[in-house]
């Protein structure tokens, strides 16, 4: 399951619709073993393309040396589709290489980028396999149990 | 002549879970030979058809060797070298419709 805070499901979804019809990406960092997503951090899609992204490689760099540096894990990465449904494309698979992140797609289609609901779901992806999960958005990650701090 | 290699995640299964490890070589492509020898099966995972794979970026010393001489970028002592997979995708090839989304998703 993916908790995450509304500001930043928000920035999300907010990132998404700027770059619409281009897709959006980025990550949300969090400490280290926490799988709390707390700092976000839009990426500039490379690509410039309404059917693919990718990080720019001088960008992707600084962006492991800094959650390096800081003791952070990419809890999330995140991008938009702008034309098909917020699910793992064959390309999104393939490529997928953070096998301990929360993979959110978020999909602007039919309108959805100036306005009613966009679509934000969450996946791991790992080996190949695609798992959904569900998403918890809270005000704030004080209002819930930190699960790991019970063990 | 030791030069450090960053591993990132994904890779760590070929190095028993090293974050870092040393490799030696005048060159990035003797690098990753050295590094077949100690992690067999690396190799094949940043290196297709003599180049580096289209998503896989390797930097020496903080350059993305595609600017510096591909493979062929020179490497010495002290010298660091970070492989990164490319963090990329997209709605290309998403034909094959996914499943429904599930129960009280937004």
């Amino acid at each position: 399951m993916l908790t995450i805070e509304r500001e930043i499901h928000d920035a999300i979804v907010e990132h998404a619709r700027r770059d619409h019809p281009d897709e959006a990406c980025g990550v949300v960092a969090g400490p280290i073993g926490s799988d709390r997503p707390t700092r976000f951090i839009p990426m500039v899609n490379a690509a410039m393309s309404p059917t693919f992204y990718e990080f720019d490689s001088t960008d992707l760099l600084r962006l492991y040396r800094e959650m390096d540096d800081r003791d952070e894990d990419p809890v999330v990465i995140y991008h938009s589709h702008t034309a098909t449904e917020a699910y793992p494309s064959r390309t999104d698979i393939n490529l997928a290489s953070e096998p301990g992140a929360h993979y959110v797609l978020v999909s602007t289609r039919e309108g959805a980028h100036e306005s009613g609901p966009v679509d934000f779901r969450s996946y791991r992806i790992v080996d190949g396999e695609v798992t959904e999960e569900e998403v918890t958005i809270v005000e704030r990650y004080a209002d819930v149990p930190d699960e790991k701090a019970k063990h | 002549m030791a030069t450090e290699v960053r591993i990132p995640t994904i890779l760590r299964t070929y190095t028993d879970g090293q974050r870092a490890v040393e490799a030696s070589g005048s060159t990035v492509a003797e690098l990753v030979d050295d590094l077949e020898n100690n992690h067999p099966g690396i190799k094949e995972r940043l290196v297709e058809d003599g180049e580096v794979r289209r998503f896989v970026n390797v930097y020496v010393n903080d350059e993305d060797i595609r600017f510096t001489g591909a493979l062929e970028t020179a490497v010495g002592d002290g010298d660091t070298v970070v492989i990164l997979p490319a963090v990329a995708g997209g709605s290309v090839g998403s034909a094959a419709q996914g499943p429904a989304p599930l129960p009280g998703h937004r």
